[in-house]
């Protein structure tokens, strides 16, 4: 079967239930797959856990949580080391270099680079650093094509922010590239 | 011309659902996890002329749509658990008055505030017995994002069809998860249109049973000048102690349902030629159900799901004939065992049930269901 | 001639419900006189109640009647009225079921300012159940469930109306009895949410229990708390000590919410 699991996790606010939307998006509406977004988080609207969950198939999605995590995508230390345990052997971990500075032992491939600041930075506004981490699991999954999750980003977000957006998610996808050579 | 298709949430579906079925009033109180149909309503009913209000409490929100409801409108309100609690008074005014709305309640952890991001299916006895007193009930329980938006359409032609409350109850993974949604066409999916009088108004009860067990509902405001209570009451709607009017009335308002279990109930059969194992489940918790008996397929477990679209009235039928060759039934929910009764009530001692119950706010997973199954011998 | 007020009753539905010396259909006799001299079309006209003496009203008028729940009454009236903001929209009901239960209800159609118009008969008491002590129960007074005397204290409705943000707002008695239709008349015509409270009598359940002895009496004690609210100008506060004033209390326009909503409409169909 073709499922593919990813999860997003990390602290409410910063964004994660989007990308992961965006992402099952690309993949439902632009690639042609199937796929099922969920989440869980806790009563505040900033701060807290939060989690955002996206089935990939080429067929129906029965179960639409995750049951072993093909990519993870962590953005605190507790995420990192709460989720982590799931991730299948052979998997992927993206981590943002700056905020998780104990790498989770484990069978998979962990790809890190300083995402947030990636935001700030290179591209010039923090918020977007879910774009950006959004680029890097593009990346880093190959589940849809760069193309096609452009098309998603840059049909979820505000007008005004577009080439904010497009360019977060370059860099994103760049960076994860070079990270993982 | 290819169909519209969008990303949505559930909540957000059941929303488009309602317009498509004519809805042009909402009535609502926020709250965790509904609110989000409640944001959908406030923005599009102003677009085709309807009306969105936010009430003072969930009383309010349940009286308003009824008093919009016999003002001619297609209503909607939307709640979760707390909510539905509090609504449950006027949800039985509405039965016993015979009015035609839609309360979509997302089902969170309970009972009081419980787990408000939590998934549950918790509600499904409140959907029947929440108000006090007799009465017909309607229930659906949509496990995708796509049925939601066709059931809250099907729970607006039942509501008009059988002029009675329905209920459609989503778990909050249901409400919240986001899948492909298609559209259907404008007139692709039937309406029901509104029984309104044929006779003049003076000639005109409200409850003439002459025109069947589904009297036609007037409006105010175009002509017709009528009576309604909450009181028991007779055919031209004044309330009554007459025993056997009351009584008359009372069996008719639930025969309305109960003597249309076929038109009403639909469920979907999965594998289940040969199944010795039958797993019975509804909404977000039957997605790991057919997960489950996929893998026990596989495991040569002869397998399969009988998954419940309406829960009120319960496929009471289907249940008692599976159980003549069912091997044993397998209920996952998250309660503690509501289904199971139901299940059990109609097994009639022929086939084991065996529940699965979690109330953690964590979902039911296919591995639990299938350890499951291999106790059933 | 003696004014026709058969042609406002439902055939076949009286009697009433009401005790001999209860206030309550002269109050409805006083809105009759209202709909009538306003012409209003009972076709077009919803008198929507909840529970209790008072919310039975609506039943002997020939009028689109809505019987609610106990306290609803105002929130199934904000919704009817939202459906069909041409049609006039009138509640009735009694002081516990319109500002105990219904409390939450009425004070936020108030703050709505939703044109519709709240007919609230005050009798001090929760008759229907025989005799329980309301918010407008006086402290002191013995009701059934208050038999040591009400340790509560009461509420002034027509004060928390205007508190509460409804722009019209009249006070009458029962005894006043051509008052009445005049009070009520001006509600309606106003643009925006109208309470009228009248201040009614239970001999019933009210006055055996707080040693009036008669109906008569009940009625003079209304005569002689009463002040219209321009002779009060003129009165000292000793004077005024115990007194009630009468006539339109508070009156302000300010914009109504159908017509708010109106607007929302347009905003929302242009985009905006």
């Amino acid at each position: 079967m073709s499922r593919y699991e990813l999860r997003f996790s990390g602290a409410g606010g910063q964004g994660l239930i989007t990308a992961g939307i965006i992402m099952a998006k690309a993949a439902s509406i632009y690639e042609g797959k199937q796929a099922v977004q969920s989440q869980s988080y806790g009563p505040e609207a900033r701060g807290g856990a939060s989690k955002s969950e996206v089935i990939i198939s080429d067929g129906p999605i029965d179960y639409p949580k995750v049951t072993q995590c093909d990519a993870l995508l962590a953005m605190t230390q507790e995420a990192a080391n709460k989720y982590s345990h799931d991730l299948k052997e052979g998997g992927v971990l993206l981590i943002d270099s700056d905020l998780v500075k104990n790498v989770p032992p484990g069978n998979f491939k962990t790809v890190a680079f300083p995402i947030i600041n990636t935001a700030k930075n290179d591209v010039g506004r923090e918020i977007v650093a879910n774009i950006v981490a959004l680029g890097a699991m593009v990346a880093l999954t190959g589940q849809v094509s760069r193309e096609n999750a452009e098309k998603a980003v840059l049909s979820s977000v505000p007008e005004a922010f577009l080439e904010l957006n497009k360019k977060a998610f370059s860099m994103g996808y760049d960076k994860a590239v070079a990270a993982s050579a | 011309m290819s169909k519209k298709v969008a990303f949505l949430q559930g909540n957000e579906a059941a929303s488009h659902g309602a317009l498509y079925a004519g809805c042009n009033f909402f009535a609502g109180y926020p709250i965790t996890p509904s609110t989000e149909v409640a944001e959908v309503m406030s923005a599009e009913l102003p677009k085709i002329g309807g009306k969105f209000i936010q009430m003072e409490d969930e009383i309010g929100a349940m009286a308003a749509i009824l008093g919009a409801s016999l003002a001619g409108a297609k209503v909607l309100t939307s709640t979760s658990g707390p909510g539905l609690s509090l609504k449950q008074e006027l949800i039985g005014y509405g039965c016993i008055a015979e009015i035609p709305c839609v309360i979509y309640n997302v089902m969170r952890g309970g009972p009081s505030t419980g787990m408000p991001t939590g998934p549950s299916q918790s509600d499904v006895m409140a959907a029947k017995w929440g108000t006090h007193g007799d009465h017909p009930a309607i229930c659906l329980v949509p496990a995708s994002v796509q049925e939601t938006y066709e059931e809250v359409i099907r729970a607006f032609n039942l509501a008009e069809k059988y002029r009675t409350p329905v209920m459609v109850m989503p778990d909050e993974i249901v409400a919240h998860m986001r899948e492909r949604i298609v559209f259907p066409e404008p007139g692709e999916i039937a309406v029901e249109p509104r029984k309104t009088p044929t006779v003049p108004p003076e000639q005109y009860k409200p409850y003439d049973t002459s025109f069947g067990d589904v009297p036609p509902l007037a409006a105010y405001g175009t002509g017709y000048k009528f009576h309604v209570t909450g009181l028991n009451k007779m055919q031209d709607g004044f309330p009554t102690t007459k025993a056997e009017v009351v009584q008359a009335e009372e069996e008719r308002q639930v025969r309305k349902v109960e003597a249309n279990v076929d038109d009403i109930v639909t469920f979907e059969e999965y594998m289940l030629d040969d199944a010795e194992v039958v797993v019975i489940a509804y909404g977000s918790t039957s997605r790991s159900a057919r997960y489950a008996v996929n893998a026990a397929r596989e495991q040569g477990i002869k397998a399969g799901m009988f998954r419940i679209k309406t829960f009120w009235p319960f496929p009471d039928k289907q249940i008692k004939a599976l159980a003549q060759k069912a091997k044993g039934f397998i209920v996952p929910e998250m309660n503690l065992g509501m289904c199971a009764i139901e299940v059990e009530r109609n097994a009639q001692g022929k086939a084991p049930v065996l529940g699965i119950f979690r109330v953690d706010g964590e979902p039911i997973n296919p591995d639990q269901i299938l350890e499951k199954m291999k106790e059933v011998k | 001639m003696a004014f026709d007020y058969d042609k406002y009753i439902r055939p076949g539905k009286l009697p009433h419900i009401w005790c001999p010396g209860c206030g309550h259909g002269i109050v409805m006799k006083g809105l009759i006189r209202a709909i009538d001299s306003l012409k209003l079309d009972t076709k077009n006209t919803a008198i929507v109640s909840g529970i209790g003496c008072a919310s039975r009203l609506p039943g002997y008028m020939d009028c689109c009647t809505l019987h609610t729940a106990h306290g609803r009454a105002a929130a199934f009236a904000t919704g009817v009225k939202m459906a069909k903001p041409g049609m006039n929209v009138i509640l009735v009901g009694g002081d516990g079921d319109g500002t105990a239960i219904g409390g939450n209800h009425f004070i936020h159609a108030c703050r709505r300012n939703i044109d519709m118009t709240y007919i609230i008969l005050n009798n001090k008491i929760y008759g229907m159940t025989g005799g329980q002590f309301s918010p407008a129960t006086p402290t002191g007074a013995k009701a059934s469930t208050t038999p040591y005397g009400n340790p509560d204290p009461a509420f002034d409705i027509a004060k928390l109306a205007i508190g509460a943000g409804a722009t019209f707002v009249a006070r009458g008695t029962a005894y006043h009895a051509a008052q009445i239709d005049k009070l009520i008349a001006e509600a309606i015509q106003h643009k925006g949410f109208s309470v009228v409270e009248i201040l009614d009598d239970c001999p019933t359940t009210f006055g055996r229990r707080n040693k009036f002895k008669s109906v008569i009496e009940m009625m003079n004690h209304l005569k002689e708390i009463a002040v219209p609210v321009k002779a009060a100008e003129k009165m000292s506060a000793e004077q005024l000590q115990g007194k009630v004033l009468t006539g339109v209390l508070y009156k302000e326009d300010r914009p109504e919410y159908t017509s708010e909503y109106a607007k929302v409409i347009e905003r929302a169909q242009a985009g905006k």
